[in-house]
């Protein structure tokens, strides 16, 4: 304990909780609140209904969810191999080609991602790479945009990995591939969940540029969110990141028992 | 399977971490490289075991240059300091692995895991996990895994660093034991304890500042260091700055008797004495000094004697009445146990 004085104690748990909820509690039960009312004039919301939901099952939510949990799955997938495959490499070369790596893989971050989805666009938009108004350019988009993390964190993983196993496993006979597949990479699995993880759930919540490319038959559900809103249908919007929400959670709580179970000493 | 050192340079950038070792392992021997951090000794073994690639020179293990091969195709077994064991696989699991790697049949894996379990007494924990074994058995099963690919050459980096003192002259007796078992094994032991080097090498390398200083059995380097280096690192021992006159030398005032050993009259030299070879009282060699410093280690007292500004140490049996801090003293020692180190004079 940093504070240990009772009443500084109390003093950071009132501050802790003036800023946190409001600004990170409170919103999430707006909406989960918002989701189930009609309409909501006063303090309060009014007239509690199951409609939201019901109406969300018909119509093109269902795809729309279907849609993003496809996109992030695979987006994230390739990104953990590109990112797991690109730190591996990096790993090998000398501190000056390291940091060249280091910052081509942090370019998807620091430039804003309506730039990437722009530039996917007009890149892709004339043969031979045509790929304008299909599913992959959304795929790749994402992809491009969180395969970043990725890197970071088996990067970041790699580091913190004692030489000595790798030596040992090459000493007992171990060619290097054997080395990878049967000692780096299970070492690695806790840090390749969690980046795995990340990267869903942040494909889960792209915006912007997906926005630039999704054709008609590619439509996630934060597109389709901001769809329900952006024509006044805030309640259903509501349900809709609920929806969301939920559905994020659960894969990020899948894949943190899997973790769980794959962490070592 | 031997292994030789030819002429072996490291460096790193500008910096020589290794300067040209020469040095021969014969095959079942127990060779232990011994020296402080930072001296070479731990380089020489990463280079045998392929994980640094020398500037200059060769390293052959058992006739064969392997300079130019990667460890996986060495054929060596390595014990680490912190093991490295495999956490996410069980006891017999990393045992196994060496065996796998090498593609060994299934059936005769299983056969050379519990050989090489039952060999360093471990059996019973063969479904373990690491985690769940304390660092002595973690060592053991470390044995385990190196020895289980029967190799020629096993490397040995500051295997008992990790562990408490008891636990670690247990080991000491089962690595002999081990060794007795696989006479044919060669051993590169790599400690910067001299007790381990001393107790189990059949010959110690000193190494100092990347350069190899001294080599021979633990007696030779023992009873007759070549350098004050050695002098002063396996074991402990008093050095005085001396003339050599005739055929005896001189320190200070006093006129000492002991085997010159060629070396010319007139010349600058360091004498040695172990401690526990130096007497309190008169006798032969005697010198005469006060007392600066009195310890009690149980079985004996450790006495520093002040001696025309330096100091030396005597090693002698329990004091029923140590002597007082100032009293005056004399320390003596008898002729052949002193030995005259050639070189220049440092004061010990």
């Amino acid at each position: 304990m940093l504070v240990h004085s009772r009443g500084g104690r109390w003093a950071v748990w009132i501050v802790f909780f003036a800023l946190f909820l409001p600004v990170f509690a409170l919103p999430f039960l707006v909406i989960m609140v918002a989701s189930f009312a009609t309409s909501w004039s006063g303090a309060f919301p009014s007239g509690m209904t199951l409609g939201h939901y019901q109406e969300l099952t018909k119509g093109d939510s269902p795809h729309a969810l279907l849609t993003s949990l496809v996109t992030a799955l695979v987006a994230s997938l390739a990104a953990l191999a590109i990112g797991t495959w690109a730190a591996l490499g990096a790993e090998a070369l000398r501190r000056r080609g390291r940091r060249v790596v280091d910052a081509l893989f942090m370019l998807p971050v620091a430039v804003p991602s309506v730039v990437v989805g722009l530039s996917l666009l007009v890149a892709f938009s004339k043969p031979p790479l045509l790929l304008n108004g299909t599913s992959t350019i959304v795929i790749t988009a994402h992809t491009v945009l969180v395969t970043a993390f990725a890197y970071q964190s088996v990067a970041a993983a790699l580091t913190r990995l004692d030489p000595a196993y790798e030596q040992s496993a090459a000493s007992l006979g171990a060619r290097p591939s054997y080395v990878l597949w049967r000692v780096k990479l299970p070492l690695l699995l806790p840090s390749l969940t969690a980046a795995a993880g990340l990267c869903f759930a942040l494909s889960m919540g792209e915006l912007s540029a997906t926005m630039m490319l999704y054709p008609p038959n590619w439509v996630p559900l934060p597109v389709t969110i901001f769809g329900a809103t952006d024509r006044g249908a805030l309640f259903t919007g509501a349900a809709l990141a609920v929806v969301l929400m939920a559905s994020t959670l659960l894969v990020l709580f899948a894949v943190s028992r899997i973790r769980n179970r794959a962490s070592y000493r | 399977m031997g292994i030789r050192f030819d002429s072996v340079t490291v460096r790193y950038g500008d910096n020589t971490v290794l300067d040209s070792l020469d040095l021969t392992v014969e095959p079942g021997e127990v060779m232990a490289l011994l020296g402080p951090s930072g001296s070479g000794k731990t380089t020489a073994l990463r280079a045998v075991a392929g994980f640094v690639t020398p500037a200059a020179g060769r390293v052959l293990i058992g006739g064969r240059d392997v300079t130019a091969l990667p460890p996986h195709r060495r054929g060596i077994g390595m014990v680490v300091q912190q093991y490295a064991l495999f956490p996410h696989l069980r006891v017999e699991q990393n045992v196994a692995f060496g065996l796998k790697a090498r593609k060994v049949p299934r059936a005769r894996i299983a056969e050379r895991v519990s050989e090489a379990l039952r060999m360093t007494g471990m059996e019973r924990y063969a479904r373990r996990y690491p985690r769940e074994l304390s660092g002595g058995q973690q060592q053991r099963v470390a044995i385990a895994r190196a020895l289980a690919i029967r190799p020629g050459v096993l490397l040995l980096d500051e295997p008992l660093s990790a562990l408490d003192a008891q636990l670690r002259s247990g080991m000491l007796a089962e690595l002999a034991r081990l060794h007795r078992e696989l006479p044919d094994v060669s051993i590169l032991y790599v400690t910067h304890d001299q007790i381990e080097a001393l107790t189990l090498a059949d010959r110690i390398a000193v190494m100092d500042k990347a350069r190899l200083q001294d080599c021979g059995t633990p007696q030779d380097l023992y009873r007759r260091p070549r350098t004050e280096f050695t002098a002063s690192f396996v074991g402990n021992a008093n050095l005085l700055p001396v003339t050599v006159i005739g055929d005896a030398v001189r320190f200070g005032g006093t006129e000492l008797k002991v085997p010159v050993d060629g070396i010319a009259p007139g010349a600058a030299a360091t004498l040695c004495v172990r401690p526990h070879l130096v007497g309190l009282g008169e006798g032969p060699n005697a010198l005469r000094g006060t007392v600066a410093e009195v310890q009690w280690r149980g079985a004996t007292h450790r006495v520093f004697v002040d001696i025309d500004g330096h100091q030396i140490k005597a090693d002698v049996r329990e004091l029923r009445t140590p002597p007082a801090l100032g009293q005056q003293v004399a320390v003596h020692f008898a002729t052949q146990d002193a030995v005259l180190l050639g070189a220049g004079v440092a004061d010990g």
